[in-house]
């Protein structure tokens, strides 16, 4: 037993190290910048400057902007996969002609990376030859071709609308896997009590599909928190829809201020650990390895 | 059958199409478009009235892009490779040996595999720099192992732990230590477990993009991201728009082959992590 332990920890060595190399170490670096003037130029040579970084960043309008925009962000595309998901998954449950090629049309936006679904939307998208405006004006709903992504008003729905057609299936596929773990005799004692299906939905499925519910939506909260690359790629750094996540990147790559970057991304990390704390407790989720 | 039953069967086939093509829209007016040449490009129609290849022509000619694929396909198998490797020891560790702050350790992985990439970003610049791996494969293959190591440990671990314990005991009396258990015992049974691992960790690094942006810094360093977020035509103000679609057609359609070829192994591996997708 012994020497199984200690086997065990020199097992976990190599993994350990590696870990506080490429985390602990740059995310201590992050913190520690934040604290400093630091710039990508000198990295080297930088001074402390207390708080001064966070306070500048209290006074930053761009800086709320972008939290509000991730907020929102999160909420909205979170809680549209959720249900979105929810609803394909119970079709995808049923029993249909078909529902292996219906799984796996489903699962091809998944499969796409970020930047390709971003530059496809993108390009439906267009202003001129976008196929979305020559839809929508050869139905009769829009009178003029909209700049959908340029619009302030519209470019931030259309981020969302694209990370829901990207991240639905994900949704999906954990509630699918959660549903098919349900017992068949409950169902069948539902069937022949005549209990109506809504009422068997919402007593008993939900109940028992809610824990994997419950880190699905976690896991995409976290996801959708720390968003990049669609704005980016979709958006620019534009500021009707700039992420924290593109905030923090503009500020510690393209104008090479590490420290005032640096305390925005120490921000982001605070959000998502009151995100995951408030999760844990509230939600009640339950992520463990074993059981 | 009764008239409402019929109607509703109806709905039901008429949503399903929708979301089929929901799902599938966008990715075929991606190849649609990646066919259209020159000012075809312009028009909307459902099928270019002389489809071309010149797109696909352009983006090996005019860009680096098979130099890009090269970078992925290198940066993506020596990060999965590596994470693999790694992560079988721990995960043996993890998943079948009880010790003090096992929990812990598994929390603090999982951790890792959470936090913004971003907020690691100038501490791994610096280590980048350092290193002297600045616009190199290196530099993604290190910063890669933040979200693929904890992902094939956390997923590795609940596959070991699944392995009936009969096997290990029998090895134990025959006189065998835990890396031998490991390597001769374990491994030839985990095949699938790592086939599937490896997959979804490889899909993560081929489609990593703030690393790959901001650690490399000329064409023929980037990786396939890159290249599409950032390939320009002749002009700034006109962007290569059929390139772009055909450049996104030819990284996809192995990616959706290869998901779909596996797709039950990767729902069983992404409800075993749990992990993002």
């Amino acid at each position: 037993m012994r020497q199984r332990r200690r086997a065990a920890w020199l097992f976990l060595l190599p993994m350990l190290i590696v870990l506080a190399g490429v985390a602990g170490w740059p995310l201590f670096r992050t913190v520690f910048f934040s604290f400093t003037d630091a710039t990508l130029a000198t990295l080297e040579g930088f001074q402390g400057v207390g708080l001064d970084n966070y306070l500048w960043l209290m006074r930053d309008p761009v800086w709320w902007r972008a939290v509000w925009n991730t907020l929102v962000f999160t909420v909205v595309s979170v809680g549209i996969e959720t249900a979105l998901g929810l609803g394909i998954a119970l079709i995808l449950n049923a029993h249909l002609p078909g529902r292996g090629l219906l799984r796996a049309a489903v699962l091809i936006p998944w499969a796409i990376p970020t930047v390709v679904s971003a530059q496809m939307w993108g390009w439906m998208f267009h202003d001129l030859y976008g196929v979305v405006n020559a839809i929508l004006m050869g139905l009769g709903l829009i009178a003029e071709p909209r700049a959908w992504t340029a619009d302030p008003d519209l470019a931030l729905p259309v981020v969302i609308a694209v990370d829901v057609w990207k991240s639905t299936p994900f949704m999906a596929l954990l509630i699918l896997a959660a549903l098919q773990m349900l017992p068949r005799d409950l169902y069948e004692a539902a069937r022949v009590d005549g209990v109506h299906p809504v009422k068997v939905f919402v007593r008993i499925t939900l109940p028992l599909i809610r824990p994997a519910l419950m880190v699905a939506v976690l896991f995409r909260t976290l996801d959708a928190l720390r968003v990049f690359d669609l704005m980016y790629v979709l958006t620019g750094n534009s500021r009707s829809t700039m992420s924290m996540s593109v905030y923090a990147r503009q500020y510690l790559i393209d104008f090479q201020d590490v420290g005032y970057g640096s305390a925005a991304a120490t921000l982001l990390v605070l959000v998502l650990a009151v995100a995951t704390v408030l999760a844990v407790t509230l939600g009640r989720v339950r992520v463990d390895a074993g059981r | 059958m009764d008239p409402k039953r019929m109607i509703g069967r109806i709905a039901f086939g008429l949503l399903v199409l929708g979301i089929v093509a929901w799902a599938v829209f966008p990715f075929a007016w991606a190849i649609v478009t990646s066919l259209k040449a020159g000012s075809a490009l312009f028009t909307v129609e459902a099928w270019p009235s002389q489809p071309s290849l010149a797109n696909y022509a352009a983006i090996f000619k005019e860009q680096p892009f098979g130099r890009n694929i090269l970078n992925s396909l290198l940066a993506a198998s020596a990060v999965v490779a590596l994470s693999l490797g790694l992560a079988v020891l721990a995960a043996y560790a993890l998943g079948r040996v009880r010790f003090r702050g096992r929990g812990l350790l598994l929390f603090v992985v999982l951790g890792v595999s959470m936090f913004p990439q971003v907020a690691v970003l100038s501490g791994l610049f610096e280590l980048v720099r350092w290193l002297g791996l600045y616009n190199r494969i290196g530099s993604l293959v290190l910063s890669y192992l933040i979200f693929t190591l904890p992902f094939t440990v956390w997923v590795l671990t609940t596959f070991m732990r699944e392995l009936p314990k009969e096997l290990e005991e029998a090895a134990m009396v025959d006189g065998a230590g835990p890396f031998v258990i490991v390597t001769r015992v374990f491994l030839p049974l985990m095949g699938p477990a790592l086939a599937a691992t490896g997959l979804l960790a490889f899909i993560a690094a081929w489609n990593e993009f703030l690393f790959a942006l901001t650690f490399t810094l000329t064409d023929d360093a980037r990786t396939v991201p890159v290249a599409i977020a950032l390939m320009s035509g002749a002009s700034q103000y006109e962007l290569p728009w059929g390139q772009i679609m055909a450049a996104s057609v030819v990284v996809t359609v192995p990616l959706i082959g290869l998901v779909l070829l596996f797709q039950r192994r990767i729902v069983s591996g992404l409800t075993a992590g749990a992990v993002k997708g």
